[in-house]
């Protein structure tokens, strides 16, 4: 029988493990992480939770007799150190010293936040999203918090923001770039975040210079930017993207870029002993064609686990799935399918000062990707569309009057 | 705590305990209830989690919400009447003995 070692206990090693039962692979399971907690869903973590409207039980993605009814061995607070695979079986160190024998292994590792390379970021009060200790020593913090600085104009850093001025605090946004989500989506889109949360009472500084971040007795009290002002903080939280945790497969000498680890459209690594999923891997655009990806997100971790799952079970499937993604701030709801990059078009559905409009992106005339926001008929026709290979002519999809799911084309 | 019953396209029924105020699809993906996908885990964000609400029970669930009914609009299953996101659906005793079937198709 072969024994499974997934490595990385998050949202697709949980799919691994659960897909694999799925597939009726009835090998051993060993499902190892080192997080205190069993696999927990982490977007919570920047919107309800910040409010305690999410408890720390309500974020499990599975109750624990759940696994022990799949046999799915769950280990918490272990961290595997070291694997090794020039054995005829392959052999895992851990932390505490015990050693996991398996046949084949599953990196499911995610990824970590950049860390702020700024003189002062080791001060106290400057902190990071990631997992359920980040967002708890957060929340310690929250109450007593006038002042919070975002750093970082991505997802994560706007979803704190917009829960931080909810809740009454004052709000900086301070974005190098000289756009919001510069990498996700359209200038549009980014312009209309902007303006939203400006409009909401948050200063959003684009093109920001930060020289360091400054402090009293340990604790951050400010962010300081080129010329000299000071911005007050009592929380700084940094939201400058992720690094994906490819340890492992270095240490494996597996294929890997920039510590993505390398997989092909099975979810195969450079060793067919080992397969990966989720945040921690570059990947084929899972549309078909030559470009790699790297997707932060739950569809993404929960659709190539179960293609990982398959290969380990012997199925043959390529992933094939439509990317989507949401984010929630303050009542905007942000829905994206499809992946823009590569752009050529974009076509604005609506009004973006109403605050519910799409951005349709074409390339070479074709549908692509959507950003809607408080827009869901649209976002779920192109979602649609795209998981049948349809389009939707662009000059048509302006029309308001008309339904996006009945200008659907193939 | 209430119970919550789940009757799977094929007929086959599962009861659970809820815990008080999760949600109608947390209780059932929790304990590994086949169908119910959940991939947005509760944001509303999926329409993977689409079921139809016994009749005896509709008018005490309510109606969805403006964005939860566009999500069902486009959800995999056709839509009908008593059409619910599962993710929705707060437990709570006055829903005590809630019965919904789960859509055939989710994504
Ligand atoms: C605050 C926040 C909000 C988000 N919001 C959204 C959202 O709204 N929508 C969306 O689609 N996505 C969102 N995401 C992204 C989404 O949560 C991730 O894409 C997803 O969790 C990736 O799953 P994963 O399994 O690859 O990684 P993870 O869920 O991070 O799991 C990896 C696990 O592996 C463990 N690990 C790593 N190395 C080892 C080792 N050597 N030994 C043992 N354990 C190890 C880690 O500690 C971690 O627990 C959000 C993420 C965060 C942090
Ligand atoms: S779980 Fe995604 S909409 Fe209900």
């Amino acid at each position: 029988m072969t024994d499974v070692l997934i490595v990385g206990a998050g949202q697709a090693g949980m799919q691994i493990a659960v897909s694999l039962r799925d597939n009726g692979f009835e090998g051993r399971i060993e499902l190892v992480g080192e997080e205190p907690h069993g696999p927990y869903q982490r977007p919570p973590l920047s919107k309800a939770f910040l409010h305690g409207a999410a408890d720390i039980e309500s974020l499990e993605l599975r109750s624990p007799s759940f696994y022990v009814d799949n046999k799915i061995v769950v280990v918490p607070d272990e961290k595997v150190l070291k694997v090794d695979l020039s054995g005829e079986r392959g052999l895992a160190t851990t932390d505490t010293g015990r050693e996991i024998h398996f046949d084949k292994m599953a990196l499911a590792t995610g990824s970590t936040p950049r860390r702020l390379p700024t003189e002062g970021a080791e001060l106290d009060g400057v902190l990071y999203l990631r997992g359920i200790a980040d967002a708890v020593e957060l929340k310690k913090r929250w109450d007593a918090a006038a002042n919070v600085v975002v750093i970082g104009g991505g997802f994560i850093g706007l979803e704190v923001a917009a829960g931080a001025r909810m809740d009454g605090k004052q709000v900086t946004v301070l974005e190098a770039m000289d756009r919001l989500i510069a990498r996700a989506v359209s200038p549009e889109t980014s312009e209309f975040y902007r303006a939203a949360h400006e409009r909401r009472g948050t200063s959003v500084r684009l093109n920001a210079k930060i020289t360091r971040l400054v402090g009293e007795g340990g604790a951050v009290t400010g962010v300081e930017l080129e010329g000299g002002e000071v911005i007050p903080a009592d929380i700084v939280m940094v939201g400058i993207g992720v690094i994906a945790r490819g340890e492992l497969a270095d240490q494996l000498g597996l294929e890997t870029v920039n510590g993505a680890i390398v997989v092909n459209e099975f979810a195969e690594t450079s060793d067919p002993r080992v397969v990966a999923a989720g945040d921690a891997v570059l990947l084929p655009h899972p549309l078909g064609g030559d470009a790699q990806v790297r997707l932060e997100s739950v569809q993404n971790a929960v659709d190539q686990a179960k293609t990982a799952a398959k290969t380990l079970a012997g199925v043959r499937e390529p992933y094939r799935a439509v990317p989507w993604f949401w984010s929630d701030q303050a009542d905007l709801k942000l829905q994206i399918a499809g992946l823009s990059t590569g752009y050529d078009q974009t076509v604005v559905r609506g009004t973006p000062d109403d605050e519910s409009f799409s951005v349709l992106y074409y390339r070479a005339g074709r549908l692509i990707a959507i950003d809607s926001v408080n827009a869901v008929s649209d976002y779920m026709a192109v979602r649609k569309a795209l998981g049948s290979g349809s389009t939707i002519p662009a000059e048509q999809a302006t029309n308001l009057e008309t339904p996006l799911k009945t200008l659907v084309v193939e | 705590m209430p119970k919550v019953t789940y009757i799977q396209p094929d007929g086959v029924e599962t009861t659970l305990d809820a815990r008080d105020g999760d949600s109608v699809m947390e209780t059932a993906v929790k304990n590994g209830v086949r169908g119910i996908v959940a991939e947005c885990g509760g944001a509303c964000a999926c329409a993977t989690c689409h079921v139809f609400v016994d009749d005896a029970f509709a008018a005490k669930v309510g109606e969805p919400g403006p964005l939860e009914d566009d999500m069902l609009d486009g959800a995999a299953s056709d839509r009908q009447a008593t059409s619910r996101l599962s993710c929705q659906i707060k437990m709570n005793d006055d829903l005590d003995g809630l019965i919904v079937r789960i859509a055939p198709e989710q994504v």
